[in-house]
């Protein structure tokens, strides 16, 4: 089904320029970057977001343990449930009561231990600061907000234990009984007696301990939900903030205690995700419950603030690594421990990040033999979940550190080093040392790509030495692969008599511009004008079921499906045409809407007429004949033939200010391939935007708490996203190597940013930071901390 | 709590309507008048997605109370293009077809409030250098495009609004 590309991963090709559209395909409209079709809705305010839907609905608001740790002694809600206005107050013993489970579930199967799901109310502890004890529905926000206030709870404070390293440590407070050490998930990838032999024989071995610092998405939008309970069909309709509708339609199902058939979901706009809404939250799935409770649409929308307490966060994790290099620059051997926290609740995401993580620790080098340790460990501090990139940059951000650490150990330029150890192209698929199937890729052309456009070259004669401003430089290069396109999609085409085309996916946009990449992928296939192709998504109703859109894999899975769907009905109308002609269907080709007969192109069936006649006819399964109005009809559940890895390198040039300890990212390129590229201008506004991320999390992000386990970085003030001083201009450019895995030969690129930009700048910062002896700085590189490693380098020398 | 009778002027309507002392001039466009252009994204001034004109002053309309607002001008996003919220893409305000054309926006969320600032920054000064570009948009958190595009956007609108002002471009 998708060997359409086979062969074509030969011909990579360098596509310079942050400018380019990339039209090098006549009149196709995949390849070019064409404006969207979503943008004049949300430019001018008409776009409905989960918020924006006027209605009668009660509003919700939860109350949330103010300790890290701790039980909950008793929790007095009678000033709030007289206040006027309020029309119900709910803690655990309410849900306990219906007929509801009232859990988040987690898939206990891939953790060591036995631990209850998340309930949606504390039971009876609360595991982190944030945590909904309580939750008060009222006749509007402030109202709901001031009996927040009015619910008086006493906790029994409990130790607590924010970091995961500490966790792990004897005698440290356990949050579950049947998770003594806090491991919740101790996992071992790749061959470890390989590993030991590959570092005895190797001539030297480099080491870093090293941070990934826990990062919160910060999606724009907060979460937010509107729910309503029709009793007499016993159904949900929730519309909320969403990347994979279907998912929470059954994990709400499953909360709720209902079938999936009970659950509609539907999503309007998204202002953003990153992870962050995939996954299954308590405010949601209350809503649904007072919705049926009170027999009216209730709202929600979160605060700020409680989308920071209430998580979910990201990354944390505490990691030893070494590598094994030989005197000549082969490495020979990697070795990873790392102890990853998952938060007070175990969640599904949560607890298969490390999977994610080990699976690319080769980057895009040739490793023999690589060992992994992940331990996943509880911790009094929100759930830690999926978030853009999702365990692929806290892997990429171990090995991309320490090639650095080896080059500067073996006295060799970094970049030398890891040009002799790149996996060459007629070396794929290439099988890494931690099971990863790379399916296509020329590392090297993008290697030489992102140094021509830096001008590394001349940058690295003047890097070491204060310039006359008296700021140091430093320049760096990090390579990166990224797994993309994992899972099922569905996508269906249908082709009304006259002529329109409807596409209906099961992912779901949120500023990734599905309606026009869609729309292009399928106008192509079908020769039908772009405009009479529209996308629909986010009806669990409409809909077919799908995975969603996370995971760098809407245009690999999701595109292929529509594609493999725009096809079928391809066929179908083709032998409509022939019919028509008094062919055989085997004699018509397909142009840009016509269907000739071969050799005589003279005669010839529009696209359009096909569709009108296809009623007339009895040919072809997938046609759904006279009365409905539709013509064709087809679906696909495509799933990929493995993995589409992603690859490529960025470069930074720096200014650290010795005094200051302030960093400058003077010059960022990025060199990314994601294969075919269906829109080069979405492209490229994917890489700014996670490059944008990656460097927040180098030089900003970092979510903190304090030992009590009380978050410190609870608004946008004390939590540093980027903003539009704190960022370069970023250069892009793109080498095009298509995948062989699917049909459109397409990889993600959604995540790429983030994997790629931390290692890039701590790189160079730490390049420039060299004149001191320094050999590595945590992120994030704020000046306190630049300017703490300079003082603590000093003193040593 | 006290309420108030309150007058406002959103996008040349005049709207009348009673609001509590502690009601949020953005909740009050959003959950009142259905303006719900502005989206809030912090409540508390740090992020910018509530940004309106206010007298022709852009504010973010989430540290504002509304009855401080009592009497004014509001211009929301959806007064920008000729044509109000209904326009299509033809019909764009010049900043808004900039933001169209360069990709200047992702989810939309921020977009409203990029406008917005852009909208006074433009009128201020025409002719910007990037990095005052950068600098007036500070206020505005946009977590999608990395702000490259958006910058690109706002030089790109700069040009397009002195093209049309006669008095820049030598006309009568
Ligand atoms: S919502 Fe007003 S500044 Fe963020
Ligand atoms: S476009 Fe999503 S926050 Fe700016």
């Amino acid at each position: 089904m998708s060997d359409a590309r086979d062969g074509r991963a030969d011909d990579a090709r360098t596509v310079g320029g942050e400018e380019s559209d990339g039209s090098t395909s006549g009149d196709r409209l995949v390849g070019r970057g064409i404006d969207r079709r979503e943008d004049a809705e949300l430019l001018t305010g008409r776009a409905t977001y989960t918020d924006d839907i006027s209605s009668d609905a009660a509003h919700l608001a939860f109350v949330r343990s103010s300790v890290g740790h701790g039980r909950i002694e008793s929790i007095d809600a009678s000033e709030a449930e007289e206040m006027g206005g309020v029309l119900g107050v709910y803690a655990w013993a309410d849900l306990d009561a219906s007929p509801s489970p009232g859990v988040l579930p987690i898939r206990t199967e891939s953790l060591d231990c036995e631990v209850p799901g998340h309930p949606v109310l504390a039971r009876e502890r609360v595991r982190y600061e944030g945590q909904p004890v309580a939750a008060v529905v009222a006749e509007d926000r402030y109202v709901a907000r001031d009996a927040v206030e009015a619910v008086d709870v006493e906790y029994e404070s409990l130790p607590a234990v924010v970091d995961p390293a500490e966790a792990t440590a004897d005698g440290a407070p356990t949050l579950y009984e049947t998770a003594p050490d806090n491991v919740a998930l101790d996992a071992e990838l790749g061959d470890a007696a390989a590993t030991e032999e590959a570092f005895s024989a190797a001539d030297r071995v480099v080491e870093l301990e090293l941070v990934n610092n826990r990062l919160i998405a910060s999606a724009l939008e907060p979460r937010a939900a509107l729910a309503r309970y029709d009793a007499d069909t016993e159904r949900f309709t929730v519309e909320m903030t969403s990347q994979s509708p279907h998912g929470h339609r059954g994990k709400l199902a499953e909360t709720l205690g209902v079938s999936e058939s009970r659950v509609r979901v539907i999503v309007p706009r998204v202002g953003g995700g990153f992870g962050h809404k995939g996954h299954h939250h308590p405010g949601e799935a209350m809503a649904a419950w007072c919705a049926r409770e009170l027999g009216r649409p209730v709202k929600w929308t979160a605060t700020r603030s409680e989308n920071y307490r209430e998580g979910a966060h990201a990354r944390d994790h505490r990691t030893s690594a070494e590598l094994a290099v030989d005197d000549d620059g082969t490495v020979r051997g990697l070795r990873v421990d790392t102890r990853a926290a998952v938060g007070g609740y175990g969640l599904g995401g949560g607890a298969s990040m490390p999977g994610w993580y080990g699976r690319l620790l080769s980057s895009q080098y040739r490793i023999p033999a690589i060992h992994c340790r992940t331990r996943a460990v509880f911790t009094n501090t929100a759930p830690v979940h999926s978030y853009r990139g999702a365990g692929r940059p806290e892997a990429i951000y171990v090995t991309e550190r320490l090639m650095d650490a080896a080059a500067d150990e073996l006295g060799v330029d970094p970049v030398g080093l890891r040009r002799r150890n790149l996996i060459a192209p007629e070396e794929f698929p290439y099988e890494t040392a931690v099971g990863a199937s790379y399916d296509s890729g020329d590392y090297e052309t993008a290697l030489d790509e992102v140094l021509d456009a830096i001008g590394y070259d001349e940058l690295r004669e003047r890097a070491g030495e204060p310039g006359d401003d008296g700021r140091y430089r430093g320049v760096s290069v990090a390579c990166f692969t990224e797994s993309t396109g994992g899972g099922f999609e569905r996508g269906v085409v249908r082709v009304r008599r006259d002529g329109s085309v409807a596409v209906y996916a099961g992912t779901h946009s949120h500023g990734q511009g599905h309606e026009t990449t869609y729309a292009q992928l399928v106008a192509d296939e079908l020769g039908v004008p772009y405009d009479d192709v529209e996308v629909v998504e986010g009806d669990t109703d409409d809909t077919p079921d799908g995975t969603g859109t996370f995971g760098s894999r809407s245009t690999v899975t999701g595109g292929s499906a529509v594609v493999e769907s725009a096809r079928d009905v391809l066929r179908a109308a083709r032998g409509v045409a022939a019919d028509r002609l008094g062919v055989d269907a085997a004699d018509v080709v397909s142009e840009a809407g016509e269907f000739r007969v071969v050799g005589r192109p003279e005669r010839s069936v529009s696209f359009a007429d096909a569709a009108r006649a296809a009623e007339t006819t009895d040919d072809g399964a997938s046609e759904k004949g006279e009365g409905d109005g539709v013509a064709f009809e087809a679906s696909t559940r495509y799933e990929p033939d493995g993995t589409a890895y992603a690859f490529g390198t960025h470069a930074a040039l720096v200014a650290v200010d010795g005094e200051t300890g302030a960093v400058e990212i003077e010059r960022y390129v990025a060199v990314d391939d994601c294969g075919e590229r269906v829109n080069p201008t979405i492209v490229e506004g994917q890489v700014h935007g996670g490059v944008a991320q990656g460097i927040g999390q180098a030089r900003s992000e970092g979510a903190a708490y304090d030992d009590d386990g009380r978050l410190l970085t609870d608004s946008m003030l004390s939590y540093a996203l980027p903003r539009a001083t704190s960022l370069p201009d970023i250069e892009t450019r793109a080498t095009v190597t298509p995948s062989p895995r699917n049909p459109i030969g397409a990889k993600g690129i959604g995540e790429a940013g983030t994997i790629a930009a931390p290692p890039t700048v701590v790189n160079a910062v730490v390049d420039a930071l060299s004149p001191f002896g320094i050999e590595h700085v945590d992120m994030p590189l704020t000046e306190e901390n630049v300017l703490d490693a300079i003082r603590t380098a000093e003193d040593e020398v | 709590m006290y309420e108030h009778d309150i007058t406002l002027t959103v996008n040349g309507a005049t709207e009348e309507l009673t609001v509590e002392s502690r009601t949020l001039l953005v909740h009050a466009l959003r959950d009142r008048l259905d303006y719900t252009g502005p989206n809030v994204g912090c409540e508390s001034g740090k992020c910018g997605a509530c940004t309106v004109h206010l007298d022709g002053d852009a504010v973010k309309s989430c540290t504002l109370l509304a009855v401080q607002a009592d009497g004014s001008d509001v211009t929301t996003v959806e007064g920008m293009a000729e044509g109000g919220a209904d326009s299509d893409a033809d019909a764009l305000h010049p900043i808004q077809r900039a933001f169209h054309e360069e990709h200047g926006l992702q989810c939309g969320y921020c977009t409203p409030g990029m406008v917005m600032t852009a909208a006074q920054v433009l009128e201020e000064e025409p002719d910007p250098s990037r990095e005052a570009i950068r600098a007036s948009l500070k206020g505005n958190i946009c977590r999608c495009t990395g702000y490259h595009n958006v910058v690109n956007a706002v030089e790109s609108a700069a040009d397009s609004l002195r093209n049309l002002d006669p008095s820049t471009a030598g006309g009568e």
